[in-house]
């Protein structure tokens, strides 16, 4: 790890969001983790995703478990409130959370080891709830932290660092958060920022559950030749559906695209999400379709990236119980004890 | 864009903008990462075989170095470069064995420089101890020329001069005190194998308005009168001074003038106070000591009363701009002012002279009567007789007269090895890793937020009281420490290998000032265009590696890096590497001839 604290000492002409904010705003400590691994990569995206949005940072609550990954929130947002919770856990206290303060942005950051094996039940309630959130889980397919033994998402028949040989069927996160009812869902590489930023971004402006598998290659122990997650296989195997823009306004968009290519998809606060069609044949509405697409071209090896499904129209877990739309502590003594007319009312109801 | 030749000792040369300023190219973070360490004569040495007069300097330089700074790019103000150059000289302790020993044998080349300023005492310097039989004529009793006669002991002790000065005597060379040479042709009679002359620009500026000769016995030229004060000729002036001026010569009059017993001294410039010529800190240093200057006033007349000065009158001007840039300065209307005065010191520019050059001896002068030269060379159109420092090219300062002298003497070795001039000799460069461990660098990357610390000063009373009593107390070691500290050690390059890289990004993210960019290639204009922050100055360089595994190139712009190594410390391949680049010129001596050199010296 780096000793020394990044210089404060910045760009002179450092660009700055609407608030004001640079980029580095939105930093956290220096990271811990191994040179060149994967996460800080995605560390380095979600603050350029928040940064761009020009979200205060106290607005936002990142939520982790236990991991290489879970470590990631100290090393972004420093701004922001966190949560380290207990392995796999994460999940459950992110619905809490949300439940209790519905206006805070929600990021929960998990691993595969996180979400695929400990907090696998954690991980699919949370999707099948609706939970309004960004659920990223950082996918290396190894146990960095205990040397490398395989995850549960590393590939059958992929190869460790010490030669073994994975015998075990890998889950595929994406499949499952779709299976399961997330809004949206996304698969991406930590070394493609210009396609992760603007996933990110849309993610984070979804109203509901939101899920990006972000493939994350560990550089300590699966960066090598029969690894299916290193930097090389992942560039070689990337197979795009598309790629995204996000534009903050609707009046803003100036540039022509030849019909056919690029759909706009508003955003519930009137933010566009551009969708640049790579595959024409990929249609990320339909839930079914899309599953097919995925399962075939994993069969042929391919690594489908891009914005998977999106439900144009989601709702999520407060819509679901028609909970109060204030977060809980904005409620006061008048709120909270209505008083005995009101009792009865429900009495009554209730007879 | 082409990858980038970092073979081309100039790439990283001008990575350090410091050393790229420097006309002697002094390797500037070498020497305060050595302060730091508290190894002050081994900065203080470093500054000596580059600059000469580290002590002189470190008190009077111009600073060419400071407005490059690196620091001043990130944060408002350079590292007080100058000054710490001062802590070297001032807590070495005794280098004398540490300078080179008379030459053991003799060359059998004879040398004259004519002058003992600082272009001839360098041309010594550098042949004398080659075996050169080096003879210096100057006309004073002691040697230091301009650095001795004008600036006011205030600012640069006697000691300092001496010290150094002598460094360069003790080398065997010849010094003819008292000697003043009024014709080059009796020099040349004396068969020298070559001449070098380095005799300044002597001649003040005079302002011939109405007045000036009646009023005569009250109004000085300011270097002549400057000089007169060095040499304690003149120990008083009249209560009411003005001073006539914007450059830094008017500044050490009128802070001179307060010492010897100006009660009222003012300086009035033609021009705004920005335009001055002189040193932004030289002016603060006058208003430090509660000198006005008054700006937009053209002296008109010098008032008299039979001869008596009683003051001067001005018209008031202001600055209008055409539509190229070009200033002139319009009389407002308003009635002219008048301003009481006893004496008037006339710092408006030095100026060449050359009577005692004959004119028809082979050496030819341009249109501004300046010696017609080779300004790379030095050589003039007798192929023994160079020149250099302000006799040269015009009024200059210390550090420029250095690296003429520099480049002077390494013409004259050439010259007498029968080597081509035209053929410069390369600098010497090395550069070396600066890895000790996984995140261990032999530097201190740690970059340090603190601003740049002021130099103490003896107290105002007490410092106009005595024209010989030093103003600045210089930093002490600890205050030293501290602003060494603010150094980026910008000679520690970040060289990247493209080969080694796997284009993870760490680099990118980790980079505080946004500079590491992997992008598609194209044009400079394009890609400047296109990089993460922005890229506006285009005099600082864009680093361009070889295309990568995904056709992509890794582009860093080199404008703000910090140099902190962090791209470094996070690459996992070692694609990143921090390696200390020094470059150090070459002087005269074996090294500045080409191999064929010296198969015609006789």
């Amino acid at each position: 790890m780096t000793y020394i604290a990044k210089p404060k000492l910045n760009h002179p002409q450092a660009a700055v969001n609407t608030l004001g904010f640079t980029r580095r705003h939105y930093e956290g400590t220096i990271s811990t983790l191994c040179a060149g691994c994967g996460h800080d990569s995605i560390s380095g995206a979600i603050i350029q995703a928040f940064f761009e949005l020009s979200i205060e940072p106290h607005r936002v609550a990142k939520l982790s478990g236990i991991g290489c990954s879970s470590k990631t929130p100290t090393y972004f947002l420093g701004g922001s409130h966190g949560f380290n919770s207990v392995h796999g856990r994460m999940p459950s206290v992110l619905t809490g959370a949300n439940l209790a303060n519905r206006d805070l942005i929600y990021l929960g950051v998990s691993g595969d080891g996180d979400s695929a094996s400990i907090g696998f039940g954690q991980f699919g309630h949370s999707i099948r709830r609706g939970v309004n959130m960004l659920y990223v889980v950082e996918n290396n397919g190894v146990y960095g932290l205990t040397k490398g033994q395989f995850s549960a998402t590393a590939d059958q028949g992929s190869k460790s660092k010490k030669g073994a040989i994975n015998s075990d069927s890998p889950i595929d996160l994406v499949s499952v958060a779709m299976q399961l009812g997330a809004t949206f869902v996304a698969r991406s590489f930590s070394g493609d920022k210009t396609q992760l930023v603007p996933l990110l971004k849309a993610a984070i402006q979804h109203k509901g559950a939101a899920f990006i598998d972000v493939l994350s290659p560990c550089v300590a122990f699966n960066n090598h030749g029969g690894s299916t997650k290193s930097y090389d296989y992942l560039r070689e195997h990337n197979e795009a559906v598309n790629r995204l823009d996000f534009i903050p306004k609707r009046d803003e968009i100036t540039t022509d695209y030849a019909p056919g290519t690029v759909e706009d998809i508003e955003q519930h606060d009137g933010s566009v999400v551009r969708l640049h069609k790579v595959a024409e044949d990929y249609d990320p509405y339909d839930r079914i379709a899309a599953m097919n697409y995925l399962q075939a071209h994993a069969a042929a090896g391919e690594l489908v990236t891009g914005l998977l499904y999106l439900d144009r129209e989601p709702e999520d877990l407060h819509a679901h119980l028609g909970t109060v739309k204030a977060p809980l502590n904005s409620l006061g003594d008048k709120e909270l004890c209505p008083g005995a007319k009101a009792l009865d009312a429900i009495n009554a109801s209730l007879r | 864009m082409k990858p980038t030749d970092i073979g081309n000792p100039n790439y990283f040369h001008k990575v350090v903008d410091c050393q790229w300023a420097c006309p002697a190219h002094t390797p500037v973070p070498e020497y305060i990462r050595l302060i730091a360490a508290g190894r002050y004569a081994d900065a203080y040495m470093v500054n000596w075989k580059s600059n000469v007069f580290p002590g002189i300097l470190g008190r009077t330089c111009d600073r060419p170095c400071e407005p490059a700074c690196r620091r001043g790019r990130v944060e408002e103000e350079p590292v007080a470069i100058c000054r710490l150059k001062r802590v070297a000289a001032d807590y070495k302790g005794d280098v004398s064995a540490r300078m080179p020993a008379p030459a053991a044998s003799k060359n059998g080349k004879r040398v004259a420089c004519i002058g003992a300023g600082p272009a001839s005492l360098t041309v010594a310097r550098d042949l004398a101890p080659l075996g050169y039989d080096v003879t210096v004529y100057d006309g004073s009793e002691r040697a230091g020329g301009m650095i001795r006669s004008q600036i006011p002991k205030f600012r640069l002790p006697e000691e300092v001069i001496d010290e150094e000065v002598g460094y360069i005597l003790n080398q065997g060379v010849n010094f003819k005190s008292g000697t003043w040479v009024n014709s080059l042709k009796d020099i040349l009679a004396e068969k020298y194998d070559a001449v070098f002359v380095g005799t300044g620009a002597p001649r003040g500026r005079d302002l011939n308005i109405p007045g000036r000769k009646e009023a005569a016995e009250h109004i000085h030229i300011g270097i002549d009168w400057l000089s007169s004060v060095a040499f304690g000729h003149i120990e008083k002036i009249a209560k009411r001074v003005i001073v006539l001026g914007g450059g830094n010569t008017a500044m050490d009059c009128c802070r001179s003038s307060k010492r010897l017993g100006g009660e009222e001294v003012t300086v009035i410039v033609r021009s705004s106070f920005e335009e001055m010529k002189a040193s932004p800190w030289e002016k603060e240093d006058a208003q430090h000591e509660g000198i006005p200057i008054l700006n937009f006033m053209v002296p008109k007349t010098f008032e008299h009363d039979n001869g008596k000065l009683t003051g001067m009158t001005f018209e008031t001007v202001r600055a209008e701009y055409d539509a190229k840039g070009r200033r002139s300065l319009v009389p407002t209307g308003e009635p002219d002012k008048f301003v009481a005065a006893d004496a008037v010191l006339i710092a408006v520019g030095q100026e060449n002279a050359f009577p005692w050059i004959e004119r028809d001896i082979g050496l030819e002068f341009n249109e501004w009567d300046m010696p017609k030269l080779n300004e790379e060379t030095f050589q003039s159109t007798i192929p023994n007789v160079f020149f250099g420092g302000d006799a040269a090219l015009g009024p200059k300062n210390i550090i420029w007269a250095v690296a003429h002298g520099h480049e002077a003497a390494v013409s004259i070795d050439k010259f007498l090895h029968a080597d081509s001039l035209e053929e410069r000799p390369l600098p010497q460069v090395s550069v070396t890793s600066q890895k000790m461990g996984i995140h261990e660098w032999s530097y201190d990357n740690d970059v340090s937020n603190d601003h740049r610390f002021k130099v103490p000063l003896k107290d105002l009373k007490l410092a106009l009281a005595n024209i010989k009593v030093e103003v600045e107390l210089g930093f002490d070691q600890k205050l030293a420490l501290a602003e060494a500290e603010r150094c980026l050690n910008c000679d520690v390059q970040t060289v990247f290998t493209d080969k080694l890289c796997i284009e993870c990004d760490a680099c990118v993210d980790i980079c505080p000032v946004d500079c590491i960019n992997f992008t598609a290639n194209g044009e400079e204009v394009e890609v400047r265009a296109t990089l993460r922050a922005p890229s506006t100055d285009t005099s600082q360089d864009l680093y361009v590696s070889g295309p990568l595994k995904t056709e992509r190139v890794m582009i860093k712009d080199e404008n703000v890096c910090l140099h902190c190594g962090l791209c470094a410390e996070r690459c996992p391949t070692g694609a990143w590497d921090m390696q200390k680049y020094l470059m150090e010129m070459e002087h005269a001596g074996p090294g500045c001839r080409s191999k064929r050199a010296g198969a015609r010296a006789a």
